[in-house]
């Protein structure tokens, strides 16, 4: 058995590939949720009815994708172009602590849309330079970015403990490590009313609209296409290899801290050390069942978003470990690679 | 300031560096086996937290201490089996298979101690490993204590550096595994398979490191709870490319390393007015410390993270 390299990837492939991934993680799934003592059927049913059930359900539903896309979308952006950034999740922290700090007191003078734009803007600066010390690691001294990103997100979860017991702590709280809260002025507008659903959820379609257009319209989304394929031979065509990392490392930093600042100002109001239920690793699954393509993201992040949200109310109603959901789309991750690889390579005998 | 001499002289921080040095000298152990064959096992903190969690339940459920970290072997076997069919023979990015393996294997741990463990106020605990005093040598004075009355997986970690070391280089099988990571194409025109070799030596890499997991579980601690590799994965990544793919200096380093936080966490006990959180980052911020002081003399595995396929250059 080899492998052969198809002349061209038909898009029909590209569209099945995610589906045929998230159905067999489904199918392998099943397995352990019998082992539960729960028919896998009633258990899939179940999590359907808990994520899109009721109104409630479906605005809980997308409010968890709303993080889920913007964190999505910096993975995506950032593999393109061969950049592993795998720490989205403490980009994500530092761009919610910096919001956090900044709306509780500072802010507050301005007018809203100012404050908002200046809130947004000093989060995606956070997540951005977080981001561009692995990135100037791996061009000025050739070390894996990979190993760097993820244990910035071990000191970046500590440095937010720190804060939020120290200089942030909210006095308010009990004795809960907590940050002060948000002005209450500046929280986002709900898109529905009585629901947690805000209109970040616009705020990251939008942010995935721009993206797109950048990626397949513009010199800079070309050249981070090329340098993702082959950087070598980009290079010679004369595509400013470091320059575009540097630009895709901003992009993509700035992203995952953009997904911190719309969750502090829309559904959670302060910061803590559990806020994420692991917004910047699910960012990768999703990045990945979207085939990198930004407007993938936006249905990968509602799926991601579907299973996690379902599992919770199925867990409640069954029994069934919630933790299923992380083991679905483990599976449905591997199961992307492997379909992915036969989007571009034939079998032949 | 002499206080933080006098922990120094103390025997109890120098026993307690080989204690925390384990679970990472078997970690970094599995990562170089791999490594060295030319697959990248971002898997490591996954496998490892499966080890923990496989090695504690089997003992929880009445098999002995070392039956657990037999089956904890096992265990990490399979997912390495899984890594390397997916990197191997069908060539896929080692970087997002190797995440992809981390989240299953500990999304599969959490999920399965969540359905056969009943967890009250606190997780449940079992008996385990206790310090093993060597005849006669534990008699040594200082030393002896340092040395010589450690728990058995402890010396277990020593014999594995000195054993993957010997087969790496003094075996054939080791020259065949250190040529695959090479030059694949050369171990081809031996007549030997580099794909087989490639799946043998991930699936062996990984059983080391989920015996460090193992380790967690059954003698630094005695009960199982999500998150409790902390990075260690990680972290042995980083001290892989330290130890510039050689077993006897990531030894050096995970002792090193060891060293760093046992010191760090007598010196939290001492210093006060620094909040907890700074001592807690030590480990990881010398950890990329570390890589960029070695980053560019490392000599890297030429064939690392390319993918071999028969016939294609």
């Amino acid at each position: 058995m080899r492998f052969e390299r198809r002349e061209d990837v038909s898009v029909t492939a590209l569209l099945v590939a995610p589906f045929a991934a998230v159905l067999v993680a489904l199918v392998l799934c099943a397995g352990l949720i019998a082992m539960a003592g729960v028919s896998p059927l009633t258990a899939y049913a179940g999590m359907l009815k808990g994520a899109f059930g009721s109104r409630l359900a479906v605005t809980e539903t997308l409010t968890r994708a709303s993080p889920l896309i913007l964190t999505g979308l910096a993975a995506a952006v950032a593999f393109r172009a061969r950049l592993w950034n795998i720490g989205g999740e403490g980009q994500f922290y530092l761009g919610a602590l910096t919001a956090t700090a900044l709306g509780h007191a500072t802010v507050t003078a301005l007018p809203v849309p100012l404050a908002w734009a200046t809130l947004a803007l000093a989060g995606m600066a956070a997540g951005a330079l977080l981001l561009l010390i692995p990135a100037l690691l791996r061009l000025k001294f050739g070390v894996d970015e990979v190993v760097t990103t993820l244990l910035l997100n071990f000191i970046t979860l500590l440095f937010v403990g720190l804060m939020v017991e120290t200089v942030l702590k909210d006095p308010m709280a009990f004795g809960w490590p907590q940050s002060v809260p948000v002005a209450a002025g500046l929280r986002l507008p709900d898109l529905v009313p009585r629901s947690r659903l805000h209109i970040g959820l616009i705020l990251a379609v939008v942010v995935v609209l721009i993206v797109w257009l950048v990626q397949s319209r513009t010199v800079f989304g070309a050249e981070t296409r090329a340098a993702g394929l082959n950087p070598r031979a980009a290079a010679f065509a004369g595509v400013p290899i470091t320059a575009t990392l540097v630009k895709v490392a901003i992009l993509s930093g700035a992203l995952a801290g953009l997904a911190g600042v719309i969750e502090v100002l829309g559904p959670v109001g302060y910061v803590t050390t559990t806020m994420s239920p692991g917004f910047g690793y699910a960012g990768i699954v999703v990045a990945m069942l979207a085939a990198l393509h930004p407007l993938g993201v936006v249905a990968a992040s509602v799926f991601v978003a579907t299973i996690f949200v379902g599992a919770d109310a199925m867990s409640r109603a069954t029994g069934v470990p919630s933790f299923i959901a992380d083991v679905i789309m483990a599976v449905a991750l591997l199961a992307m690679l492997v379909a992915l690889l036969f989007t571009t390579y034939r079998v032949r005998r | 300031m002499t206080a933080a001499f006098d922990i120094l002289a103390n025997a109890s921080l120098w026993e307690a560096v080989l204690r925390i040095a384990t679970p990472l000298i078997f970690g970094v152990l599995g990562a170089l086996v791999c490594e060295r064959a030319g697959v990248l096992n971002l898997g490591i903190e996954g496998i490892m937290t499966l080890g923990a969690m496989v090695g504690w339940l089997s003992v929880y459920w009445g098999a002995d201490l070392w039956t657990g970290l037999a089956i904890a072997v096992l265990a990490g076997m399979m997912m390495g089996w899984l890594h390397a069919m997916l990197t191997v023979p069908l060539g896929l990015s080692q970087h997002v298979s190797g995440l992809g393996i981390t989240l299953f294997a500990s999304a599969l741990a959490y999920y399965l101690y969540r359905l056969w463990v009943q967890v009250g106020d606190l997780p449940p605990t079992i008996e385990p490993f206790r310090p093993w005093p060597i005849p006669v040598l534990s008699g040594i004075p200082f030393i002896g204590q340092v040395l010589f009355t450690q728990m058995p997986p402890t010396y277990l970690a020593i014999l594995a550096v000195l054993l993957v070391a010997y087969i790496l280089n003094r075996t054939p099988a080791g020259l065949a595994l250190r040529m695959t990571g090479e030059n694949p194409h050369a171990v081809e025109a031996q007549g030997l398979n580099p794909v087989r070799i490639r799946i043998w030596a991930v699936m062996a890499g990984s059983g080391l490191m989920a015996l460090g997991g193992a380790f967690l579980t059954t003698a630094t601690f005695n009960s199982f709870f999500p998150t409790m590799v902390q990075g260690r994965g990680w972290i042995c990544i980083a001290l892989v490319v330290f130890a510039s793919w050689r077993p006897g200096k990531a030894l050096a380093g995970a002792l090193l390393f060891a060293f760093f936080d046992a010191y760090q966490l007598r010196l939290q006990t001492m210093v006060q007015g620094v909040p907890y959180q700074l001592f807690l980052m030590a480990p990881y911020v010398l950890s990329i410390v570390a890589l960029i002081l070695v980053a560019r003399r490392a000599r890297v595995p030429e064939a690392l993270m390319q993918p071999y396929r028969r016939g294609e250059r």
